[in-house]
């Protein structure tokens, strides 16, 4: 098996070494060591593999906005190692039969581990539970469920499925948007969206959901995970329960991170997610929470839609954004480069806490220490590109950024020890791969 | 002068010359032969996603009376029902050369998509989107004040307008905001608060849940919208109890109307709801001017479609674009 050395690269910023990779592991930190490859490191930032808690592949069902396939090769080059694929794909990964299919897909690209989501009710519909036991139980080993593009609205419903994850340690991640108060919504509800006549979308209805769910995870002593939270209330809900020693965990999206509801005045429905973008302040607090710990991760809400869902008015678009390709860009440019956060905080928030939650820590997320596996992504902070959707791996094309230079760029990722991307290239030659 | 999409797009200055170029319109309209050269061999698409026989009938007569050719596009009855695109349906207008396309949608912001999308070089004028913008009804309101209020030239400087009802759902409200304040207008707007929208505090224009008080604040003129039945139920909750109780605290009824200044006008955009936003006394008292909106319509969109086309291609002899005196 080939044998990679790092030279010189800085592990979670910090002193550069040499770092030797061999038969899958980190086989020695140090200077000195030789290696069939030599990948030089210097003036980078090494990571362990981003985690993704969050992403949308859209097979089966959707394989003209993205494929498992075109989904993974851009999880690869954004820096990933691990990828958590949501249930909202048609049929519904509801059953133990969807959640093995996306699964085998997964591994056979093999750019990415991929973990598929279960869908906490069947079809989404909130209504009954899913065969949650038999997604845990099945080969994709599911811990996470989710009905995310929904919300598990119904108090009772939720309830249940806090409580019976628990038998195999597993979490759901709720889409906390109270349905009610969000008919028809367009945009987040506020000075822009009375401006443009699109119908608002609340705040309250997002923190209504955080706030009971809080509650009940803390009655049934169960954990929850947060998804996309997006609000200054949410984050602050979550601040108290954190402090009351409620087990949550809460998640930020880059496009939450860096843009507002200001992007909406030119109409393009690029800019229309679900959560919508919010205002200045909610920003704000989302850059102050996740600086401070009250969010735990970042996670991408990767959406890639074709090209005919976002060609039309606002209120006929899809939502959602991709991400997998700048997730990394966005949050040095938002944290690390504005020096609210330092490297070994974004390894926390986008690999080692996202993999503890998803439970695939044993494999990801891990330090960067001789014997570990060798999940690693190579950063070069001082590199400056242009967001050009096209020349994308994802097969679609509605990032909100194009157009925009972003700092940062991945070199390099290694999914156990086997090069995914080099040179800021997917590695292609499936000998290299294999 | 490209497009006209929103209200806030146009300055002062702009705004002004609307209105003074509809003035010379209207002057034309007196006479025996209303139709002038001035858009001969242009051709005006109608594009109407939403039923507006009022609107469409109006941009119709004012492209005819400048000798353009107007092609009348429903969506009703049309490929769009069948699940045409917005963009496809654009390609299709530019195929035959449309010049100006005046377009009305149910959705926000499709005129601005339409104008941005790099789907047509056309003109685009907004006949009313969603609940966002109705340029035209504005600049026809404002031409109305001026006639009225304001000596009929220059801006609104210093009168004080009343816009009451359904702000929240009301596109020719959010335009009104806009133009009457760049005109120089102070503008107060009435609703209950579930029909004014979050985010009307940064508006420029004063707000008040009482018909009663804000009329005795003696205004210039008062704005009635229509208000639509429908909205005392539906999906997103009623907003108000009843349209009786609507009628008793938001309607321009006999009593309301005795209140006004001598020398205020009482404006609707139309089609009325009698006996529920406006009663019939108030709709057709001697202070009313809404049927005097409808024709001033027309003279305010001949302004907006010869603006915007008129110099952007010469297709006959100078002295025919030029605007008649």
């Amino acid at each position: 098996m080939t044998t990679y050395l790092i030279r010189g690269a800085a592990p979670l910023g910090g002193e550069p070494v040499d770092v030797l990779i061999a038969d899958g592991r980190i086989a020695a930190l140090g200077s000195g060591p030789d290696a069939d490859v030599v990948v030089d490191g210097a003036g980078m930032v090494l990571l362990p593999g981003l985690v993704d808690l969050h992403t949308h592949l859209r097979e089966p069902g959707r394989e003209d906005a993205e494929t498992v396939e075109t989904g993974t090769r851009a999880a690869a080059l954004g820096g990933y190692t691990a990828v958590h694929a949501m249930a909202n794909t048609s049929p519904v990964a509801d059953t133990a039969g969807v959640v093995e299919q996306v699964w085998r897909l997964g591994r056979d690209a093999g750019w990415v581990d991929v973990y598929p989501v279960g869908a906490v009710t069947v079809g989404l519909e909130g209504e009954r539970l899913a065969e949650l036991g038999a997604m845990a139980t099945s080969a994709a080993r599911v811990r996470v469920f989710s009905d995310d593009g929904r919300c598990v609205a119904d108090p009772v419903v939720m309830r249940r499925a806090l409580e019976y994850v628990k038998a195999f340690d597993g979490v759901v991640a709720q889409h906390a948007q109270e349905p009610r108060l969000t008919e028809n919504a367009q945009l987040h509800e506020g000075v822009v969206s009375a401006e443009l006549g699109l119908a608002g979308w609340p705040a309250v209805a997002e923190e209504a959901i955080v706030a009971r769910d809080v509650l009940l995870a803390e009655h049934v002593g169960s954990r929850l995970h947060v998804l996309h939270v997006s609000t200054a209330g949410s984050v602050e809900i979550v601040r108290w329960a954190k402090g009351r020693g409620i087990d949550v965990t809460a998640e930020a999206t880059p496009h939450h991170l860096f843009l507002t509801d200001e992007e909406a005045r030119g109409y393009d429905p690029v800019f229309k997610v679900n959560p919508p973008l919010r205002t200045p302040a909610d920003v704000a607090a989302l850059r102050d929470g996740l600086a401070d710990g009250t969010i735990d991760t970042v996670g991408t809400d990767h959406a890639p839609h074709p090209r005919e869902d976002k060609d039309c008015e606002w209120a006929a678009a899809a939502s959602g954004m991709t991400g997998l390709e700048t997730a990394l860009s966005v949050v040095q440019a938002t944290m690390v480069d504005t020096g609210r956060m330092t490297w070994a905080d974004v390894a926390r928030v986008m690999s080692v806490a996202p993999a503890r939650i998803g439970r695939v820590a044993d494999e990801h997320g891990r330090p960067i220490a001789a014997g570990e596996p060798a999940n690693l992504v190579l950063v070069d902070p001082a590199a400056r590109r242009v967001v050009e959707p096209a020349k994308q791996a994802t097969k679609s094309v509605n990032s909100p950024y194009r157009g925009l230079t972003l700092p940062g760029a991945v070199v390099a990722t290694f999914l156990r020890g086997k090069p995914t991307v080099l040179d800021g290239r997917l590695v292609e030659s499936v000998e290299v791969r294999a | 002068m490209r497009h006209l999409l929103c209200a806030k797009d146009l300055s002062h200055d702009e705004a002004v010359l609307i209105l003074d170029t509809a003035a010379q319109m209207a002057a034309t309209q007196s006479r025996e032969i209303k139709k002038l050269p001035t858009l001969r061999g242009r051709t005006v698409v109608n594009l109407f996603f939403e039923d507006s026989t009022r609107t469409r009938i109006s941009f119709e007569a004012a492209a005819k009376r400048l000798s353009a050719d107007v092609i009348n596009f429903s969506a009703k009855g049309s490929s769009v029902s069948k699940g045409e695109s917005l963009k496809d349906t654009a390609l299709t207008l530019r195929a035959m050369g449309a010049d100006a396309v005046v377009v009305r949608h149910p959705a926000s912001g499709a005129p601005h998509r339409l104008a941005h999308a790099g789907w047509i070089d056309s003109a685009v004028v907004n006949a009313g989107d969603g609940t966002h913008q109705h340029p035209t009804q504005a600049l026809l309101d404002a031409f109305t004040l001026r006639r009225h209020l304001a000596g009929g030239t220059g801006d609104l400087d210093g009168l004080h307008v009343t816009i009451v009802g359904d702000v929240l759902h009301s596109r020719v409200a959010r335009s009104n905001v806009d133009l009457l304040g760049t005109l120089g207008a102070h503008v107060t707007l009435v609703a209950p608060p579930t029909l004014l929208p979050v985010g009307v505090e940064a508006w420029p224009c004063e707000v008040d849940y009482h018909l009663d008080s804000a009329l005795a604040a003696g205004p210039d003129a008062v704005m009635m919208l229509r208000v639509q039945r429908e909205r005392m139920s539906g999906a997103g909750g009623g907003f108000f109890p009843s349209p009786q109780e609507y009628s008793r605290l938001y309607g321009l009824d006999q009593r309301r109307l005795a209140a006004l200044p001598e020398h205020a006008i009482v404006m609707h955009p139309g089609p009325m709801n009698r006996g529920l936003e406006i009663s019939a006394d108030a709709a057709d008292s001697a202070r009313s001017v809404i049927v005097e909106q409808v024709s001033n319509g027309v003279a305010v969109r001949m302004a907006v479609l010869y603006l915007l086309l008129a110099g952007t291609r010469t297709p006959a002899a100078d002295d025919e674009t030029k605007v008649p005196a």
